[in-house]
């Protein structure tokens, strides 16, 4: 058999009938669902009388409209709870597993993916959000999709699909200290453009990326569509079998040493080729920050806002001109100028245990500044429980951080948890589009200890000389 | 699905490049649970000025474009979130046709499934019909999906490509569910086999997620 890539393989085994031309029916294993993506599929079940084919291959959770403050007084935006309220009847009605709002399970769809072993090596995931690839951290194919593609999965388990490219990222060397996952990937799209991984899956290799933890490689996949890529993949390795082992949804036993077996093969053939390969050095890799409104449009901490004067490509002149007139920044300004006035640590892309506790070590013993609103968003009501029998919850109080229930919160505000127009936000979530975080909202996307050392100075610093 | 064979239409232009699917529709327009009624969130905020009023100057704003069907605009159109209220949104508005020289993946995939054809062209054929589009009131294009062009006021004539299969639901309209279930057999086939040598993957998730069910 030729040489084949981990994509390669993922493929083959998901395809359930090709025609002579590559459209192929890929088979769906796992579909995850949300509450804002999902309600108009399950009317279009309805409205044809079609039964989801798999109901137990399915896992709902209400997370991108949930408050993040007290869940006993309810949710007061009445649209928001209606979209709740219908995932719930529709979940009840199609016989869906879901964990609702007051679950202690309930959290951020791909947070709770991996926490409960319901994303496994080799699988097909899907689920009506972008953020999707973050699940191909475990060496599954798993992108995401439109409502007209979720009833789709939901009728059939299918998806029609065209065969994408592969692209190699490799990531070789040692970061620098309390550089991470966040810088890596950021710094990714800061050299591939948002548009760079278009049509492409991609593989992220070398000593780097083997070196991350799985929170790491969330972190990592999870961005992948900001570079324009459906979907990111590590191979598992042992530490990914030891992440899966005795999770709630996980297989369990015989079972479990079987499909063992079969996630140790899964990885790229030594001599298999992808279409593309895309190197860094991880030494080159300093903390990251985004000035403008792409998440390509980022630099080092150590690096100055661009002067669009200097930018001879017109289009990119115009997008970076039109951009710092949005953020509010001056051409040339050093990166540790931009002062701020909002934090938020949350979101599918940093929410994790592994994320707050690096957080809360940071902030213990020093204080959010006069003129900082900082919050903490875990990413599931266990991440939530974990970190509080830790003593997280404690150090991050002490230090001025709001304390909140789990949820997508401020990463799109959807609920509540909303910018005014013109505050400025240290996020470390994933986009930094106009209004993202609320209308008039300016958004700087950082790793999780940059937006510590920002809450505690104000202003944003290099965190490698910060401590 | 509406099926899309051919439209000549008034072009609506949107100089910008990368734009994301938080600007076509910003994130509370998404707390509906219908496809429809979506066109007063469309470029909601860039519709807006700093003081909250409209602002005359962006193209939905203006008399001329308000019956547009073909929005024209640039590189890496849709990027950013899965959300189809972009494509809802856009069709509720009125437009059939998006031309850019590049689309993103999940909206490209997105307008197929809502009748809406995205037509990517040369970066420099958007660029020439971007200032006739300026320049001409009144400028309208002929998109025809059969033979894969777009016709220009003077005749001029571009192809595009288009993926033989999903030209084909669109041009006529089919249920993409319906067809998959065509396969059902295949399916079943494959699941059985899958079964067979990947049993973890048929847990049930719900009642007993250890063993296969």
């Amino acid at each position: 058999m030729a040489a084949q890539t981990l994509f390669d393989k993922i493929w083959e085994s998901h395809v359930v009938r090709a025609e002579p031309d590559g459209t192929t029916l890929l088979y769906i294993d796992r579909q995850l669902v949300h509450e804002v993506t999902s309600p108009q599929a399950f009317e279009g079940l309805k409205l044809s009388g079609r039964q989801p084919r798999r109901p137990s291959a399915t896992l709902a959770v209400p997370d991108h409209n949930v408050p993040t403050t007290d869940r006993a007084l309810g949710i007061a935006d009445p649209l928001s709870a209606k979209q709740i309220q219908t995932l719930e009847e529709n979940c009840r009605d199609f016989g869906i597993t879901l964990f609702g709002m007051n679950d202690i399970r309930q959290g951020v769809v791909h947070v709770i993916g991996p926490e409960q072993g319901f994303t496994l090596p080799g699988t097909t995931i899907v689920c009506g959000d972008s953020h999707t690839s973050t699940h191909g951290a475990f060496g599954a194919l798993a992108f995401g999709i439109g409502t007209s593609e979720v009833e789709h999965v939901l009728a059939t388990q299918c998806l029609v699909q065209k065969r994408p490219k592969t692209m190699e990222v490799r990531v070789d060397g040692v970061l620098p200290a309390l550089c991470s996952a966040k810088d890596v990937i950021l710094a990714i799209i800061g050299k591939i453009g948002t548009a760079g991984g278009t049509g492409y899956v991609m593989e992220y290799t070398g000593s780097a990326i083997r070196a991350l933890s799985m929170e790491g490689r969330m972190t990592l996949c999870n961005m992948s569509i900001e570079g324009g890529a459906r979907a990111g993949m590590v191979a598992p390795d042992e530490q990914t079998l030891a992440y899966i082992k005795g999770r709630p949804l996980a297989p369990k036993g015989q079972l479990f040493e079987q499909a063992m077996h079969a996630w140790q093969q899964l990885k790229t053939d030594a001599d298999a080729s992808y279409d593309m390969t895309v190197t860094m050095r991880a030494e080159d890799i300093a903390p990251q920050v985004s000035w403008g409104t792409s998440p390509g449009m980022v630099t080092g901490i150590d690096q100055r806002v661009p002067d669009p004067r200097t930018i001879t490509n017109e289009n990119q002149r115009q997008a970076t001109e039109r951009a710092l007139e949005y953020m509010g920044l001056i051409p040339n300004m050093p990166m540790t100028d931009i002062k701020i006035d909002k934090v938020f640590i949350g979101s599918c892309t940093n929410s994790r245990i592994e994320d707050l506790r690096l957080a809360a070590n940071l902030a213990k013993g020093k204080h959010v500044a006069k003129t900082v609103h900082a919050m903490v968003v875990p990413g599931s009501g266990l991440v939530k429980q974990q970190a509080e029998q830790e003593g997280l919850d404690r150090l991050f109080k002490e230090a001025g951080f709001e304390w909140r229930e789990a949820g997508c919160s401020m990463c799109l505000a959807m609920n509540a948890d909303v910018l005014r127009p013109g505050e400025r936000c240290a996020s470390t979530s994933n986009r930094n589009f106009e209004g993202r975080q609320g209308a008039g909202g300016r958004t700087h996307l950082v790793s999780p200890a940059m937006a510590v050392a920002a809450a505690v100075e104000g202003h944003f610093v290099d965190i490698r000389t910060w401590i | 699905m509406q099926a899309f064979t051919a439209i000549t239409g008034l072009v609506a232009p949107l100089d910008r490049v990368n734009v994301d699917t938080d600007q076509i529709i910003p994130k509370q327009f998404l707390k509906t649970i219908k496809r429809t009624g979506l066109r007063e969130g469309l470029f909601y905020d860039w519709r807006k000025q700093k003081d909250g009023s409209q602002d005359p100057s962006f193209f939905l704003n203006q008399p001329r474009f308000q019956d547009a069907t073909i929005l024209l605009t640039r590189d890496n159109f849709g990027c950013g979130s899965s959300r189809e209220h972009a494509p809802w949104a856009l069709l509720d508005q009125g437009f059939r046709c998006v031309i850019a020289p590049s689309f993103a993946d999940i909206f490209y995939n997105n307008c197929f499934q809502n009748g809406i054809l995205p037509v990517a062209l040369k970066a420099d054929e958007v660029l020439s019909m971007m200032n006739d589009v300026m320049a001409t009131p009144g400028y309208r294009l002929t998109v025809d999906l059969a033979n894969q062009t777009v016709t220009t006021p003077d005749n001029s004539l571009f192809h595009f490509e288009v993926d033989p299969f999903r030209k084909d639901c669109l041009y006529r309209g089919l249920d993409a569910i319906g067809l998959t279930l065509q396969h059902e057999a295949a399916i079943a086939t494959y699941e059985a086999r899958r079964k067979a040598e990947a049993p973890w993957l048929f847990t049930d998730l719900c009642r007993n997620p250890g063993a296969v069910s």
